[in-house]
Formats: structure tokens, sequence, C-alpha cells
């Protein structure tokens, strides 16, 4: 059977609709919450997907990007919740429990890192591009860890979750509402910029680099650019899910997290505008329903990759749609 | 005699000992073919190269439309005007042709920062990308992918990539590469009229089409010019005869 991708697409949107609604219905919250992890988790790779899939750019560093939102919000849900003054040089600030100006604030600092770390590791490639990401990743995890004043090793736990005007976000479908609806925005924005003249010279700088410099592009440029706004979209990501958790902690920044979302993408399809949502959703569902049977359940999702990576290079996506992905 | 649009002046190049670019000067003037011979491991690709962007010289200058461009990037050369061919196709396989050819229009329009309205809806790409494609007859073919291209395709792709750029000088590492005697002869035809578009600095092994192209033909042997003239002169040089021609000529 092969489906056209765009009916999947569909597809996969009204479901990630339907199953909230039907939770809502028969009462199960936990399901919700589920979906919502699963939703959070394929924005944070969608942005990574700019960058690996479009892009080429095999970066194991994103945990960076999802582990600075995450602190974002918790460090000025923190300030707000204890009614300390947060200084920041120049001005000081009391903290903020309000969901967009924390996002606002995610994106932007996240996306300046993946400025300055795009500046120093675009210059390598291939194996050392992914232990330079790697090495900034583990940077900011030691960082994390040692930083006493937001709860070193422990994390920070945020007690009530921040606001959204007009919404009452401990309500899990409503906080669902609001990650759903952002999910929609971002992939939306994936699909034109990949279409457009910018995703169109990123995607022919990772095919043929030399091609794109005969034409008179930069293609250092267009992959910096790609980084970071793969960055700050991880970035935002990770604000909604230490909002999720209420809870921010080095984790956010472990290699196994930035490894998680080049698996999610992998079992997705790489470069695949859905790829990272189909992904998210079977590494979610895995973790859960093969996690009450067994703890040891990586060994099948390893198996899946296994049999995706030998047999089907599009991904499930691919497979679905019998259409190959982009290589990287 | 009218300026030359590009030009080298003694431009040299070692790898170690290896002199793989010794003192050549070489220029192309308005409206000719001007093809570079030799043997293998001449020093043609580095001279290309050195000419292109993608290595430095060590001494000596590259001068496009009278503009010293040697310390200039890839990207700039390739914005002053210089559209390049490679021996070795580089086109982005998993694209369709017309993708291909939009890259090229992007360079030329320097639009290549929009994020916005899709590549292949903007007018001005898709025009300038599909006359590029028409003149070269892939025109039917443009949605293929580029991996399903025959290798004479790929290289009349290549070619339209760099007519998209509407450069003010073309430099062909081997466009005949590979190609049947049917496709070389028709790609001949083709480079025949290009030139008085734009010059053409030739490299080629197919020595038919370089008699039958080039206005001046130069050889090199171990790095180094050691003749430039006319098809008749260059056939007539026993030096040239010696050193690379052999009994073909």
């Amino acid at each position: 059977m092969r489906l056209d991708e765009k009916y999947l697409n569909g597809l996969m949107i009204a479901g990630l609709l339907a199953l909230p609604l039907w939770a809502v219905m028969a009462d199960q919250p936990f399901t919700i919450t589920l979906v919502t992890r699963a939703v959070i988790l394929a924005l944070a790779a969608v942005g990574l997907n700019i960058v690996l899939g479009i892009g080429g750019m095999v970066s194991f560093g994103h945990a960076v990007f999802f582990g600075i939102g995450g602190y974002a919000m918790g460090i000025l849900a923190f300030h707000a919740q204890t009614y300390t003054a947060l200084e920041l040089g120049l001005f000081t600030t009391d903290g903020t429990k309000f969901m967009p100006v924390i996002w606002l604030v995610a994106m932007i600092t996240s996306g300046l890192v993946a400025f300055f770390i795009g500046l120093l590791s675009l210059r390598t490639s291939g194996v050392y591009f992914i232990m330079i990401t790697l090495a900034f990743g583990q940077m900011f995890f030691y960082f994390a860890i040692s930083w006493a004043q937001y709860g070193g090793e422990d994390g920070l736990s945020i007690y009530v979750r921040n606001d959204f005007p007009g919404l009452n976000t401990l309500i899990p479908i409503q906080f669902y509402a609001i990650c759903f609806t952002l999910l929609c925005v971002v992939l939306f924005l994936f699909a034109r910029l990949q279409a457009s003249p910018f995703g169109l010279a990123l995607n022919a700088a990772r095919q043929a680099g030399t091609r794109v410099e005969t034409v008179g592009l930069n293609p250092m440029r267009l992959k910096l650019l790609a980084f970071v706004i793969s960055g700050a979209i991880t970035g935002l990501a990770g604000a909604l899910f230490a909002d999720l958790n209420r809870f921010v902690s080095p984790t956010m920044f472990s290699w196994q997290l930035s490894g998680e979302l080049i698996v999610l993408i992998i079992i997705g399809g790489v470069g695949r505008l859905m790829g990272p949502v189909i992904g998210a959703c079977v590494f979610v569902a895995l973790e859960h329903f093969l996690g009450e049977l067994t703890d040891f359940w990586h060994v099948y999702l390893g198996v899946i990759l296994l049999c995706i990576v030998l047999f089907g290079r599009g991904g499930l996506i691919g497979l679905l749609t019998g259409k190959e992905g982009a290589h990287v | 005699m009218s300026d030359p649009v590009l030009a080298t002046l003694n431009l040299n190049k070692s790898f170690g000992a290896l002199k793989a670019t010794d003192n050549v000067s070489i220029d192309l003037k308005p409206g000719e073919i001007h093809a570079i011979i030799g043997p293998n491991g001449a020093g043609k690709s580095t001279l290309i190269q050195q000419i292109c962007g993608g290595l430095r010289p060590d001494s000596g200058q590259v001068l496009l439309c009278g503009q010293d461009v040697s310390g200039h990037s890839t990207q700039a050369r390739a914005q002053a005007g210089l559209g390049r061919t490679f021996q070795i196709s580089q086109l982005c396989m998993e694209d369709t042709v017309l993708e291909n050819a939009i890259l090229g229009a992007m360079g030329a329009e320097g639009l290549a920062w929009r994020f916005w309205q899709p590549a292949l809806k903007r007018p001005e790409l898709r025009d300038r990308a599909e006359a590029a494609l028409e003149r070269v007859g892939l025109s039917d073919d443009r949605d293929i992918c580029c991996a399903n291209l025959s290798h004479g395709q790929r290289r009349q792709l290549e070619v339209a990539v760099a007519l998209t750029l509407s450069p003010r000088v073309f430099v062909m590492d081997e466009p005949m590469a590979g190609l049947g005697a049917g496709g070389s002869k028709r790609l001949t035809g083709f480079l025949d009229g290009l030139r008085v578009e734009a010059p053409i600095l030739l490299v080629e092994h197919d020595m038919d089409a370089v008699f039958a192209l080039a206005d001046r033909i130069s050889v090199l042997v171990y790095g180094k010019v050691i003749a430039t003239g006319t098809a008749d002169e260059i056939r007539a040089s026993t030096e040239v005869r010696d050193a690379y021609l052999g009994d073909a000529a």
C-alpha cells in the first residue's frame, strides 16, 4: 500500500487532534500528558530536522538548545515564584510567569547560543562536527550541574505552570492545545522554509557544497542561519517541556537527549515534514507501553532503528509513501 | 586587440617538490574559445582550480575582466561573472532537473535569502532556469530527479546550470567527458554558438572537439605552457607532437 504523503500528514494531524479529545471524554488525563510529551519532542525534532534533514548537519548537541529553553523557563519562573530579583547586568527583572515572554526569551537565547556554536562547529564536518557539537552539549550539561543557584544537579521545580492569557494551563487539554498549536505553526513554517529559495539552497549545500559555491552562494552562511533557526525552535520546545513537567534539570542538556532527537527523526524520516512527528509518537508510545513491560525497552527501540536504517532509508514515512528520505 | 576577459599572470603552484603550475600566463579574449590540452597530470585541473578559487596560487595573479581576483573566494568569483562546469558533475542528485537549474538562477539573481515564497513559484527564477534548460534541450525532463538522468543528460544539465548564471566567461573542465560520439558532436555544436555570448576556457581531452572549436590552443606539460597557437600551428608543432599529441594529429 502506498499512501500519498499529503494524506499521511493530514492523518497524523487529525490523529493528534482526535486522541486527546477522546482522552478528555474518556477521562484519561494521563493519555493527554503522553501526547503532549510526544508533541513537544516532535517540536524539538522539527527544529533539529532543519539542520539534519535539510542541511545535512548531524548535530549531536541539540540538547543544548532544549536545555537552554528549559532553563529560560525555569529561571524566569523561579524568580517570579520566589519574588526575588534577577540581575542581568544592566537591568533587573522579577522574572515572569507569562508564557509568550518565556518563549521569546527561550528562542532568542538559544538562537544566540546556536549562532556561536555554529560559528565554531561549522568549520568542521562529518565526524568532527558530531564530536564538537557533542562537546558543547557536555559543557552545558556540566555547567548546569554545577549551577548551585538554580538547583545544580537536583534541578528546579516550578510549582504552578506558567500563564497563558485566556487559558487555564493546569488543565491538561488546554496546555496541550498550546503545544499542538505551536507545533502546527512551526510545521507550517518548516514547509515554507523547505520550499523557499533558502531551503532549496540549504538542501543543495547538503548535497553538493561545491555547486552552491560555484553559483555564487556561501554554504557556510546558509548552514549557520539554519543552525540558528533550528536552535531557536528546539529552545522553544525546551521551554514547553519544562512547563509540562514543571521541572527543569541538567538532564535536559544530556547527550542522551541529543541522541533521542536524532533517533526520532530517523524513525520518522529524515528531512520529511512530519518525520519528527511520527518519530516522536512512536518513541513516546514505545517508551510508555514497552516501558511498562520491561525496563529494557530501549532494546526494542534499537531493533526498530536497526530495521529502519537497514531496510527503509526514508523512515516510517518513506516506508508508507514509498519514497526515500534525504541522504545525510 | 580587445582586452582579455580572463587572464592568468605568471601563476605558480607547487605541491612539495612538484611544480604543478609553472609560471603560467594565458588569456582569454572576448568571443573566443581557448582550449587547454595536455597529458594526464600536466596540471590542468590545478590550473582550473586556481582560476575558479578552489586553490590559492603560490604567486601570480588571476584577472577577471581586468580585476585581480586572486584573493577572492569561489563564490565571489562566481558573482564577478565566472561560470564553471565540472569534470565530474556536481549536481544535487536528489533534486529535480528544474531545481538544479533554479539554484543557479538564485545565485544569479541573488535571491537565496528568501524564506517565504516557494522557489519554484518565483517567476524570475523559473524563467531564467527554464530558458537555460530549453537551450541545452532538457525542457522535457525538468521534473525528472537528477539521480535518474543519464550521464549525457547530467553533462547537459551541468552546462545549463552555468548558463543560468549568464556569466561573462565560461570555464569548462572536460564537458565532453564520458559522452558518446553523438552527444559529443551535439555539445560541440552548442559550444560553438556559445562563444559569442561569453568566451570559453575549455579543458578537454576530446581532440576532435578541441580542433573543431578552439580559436587558440595552449598545451600544458609538467605545469608549463609549452605552446600557444591556432589549431594548425599546434598541429604543426613538433614539440607538441613529441610531448603530447603523438600520431593523433
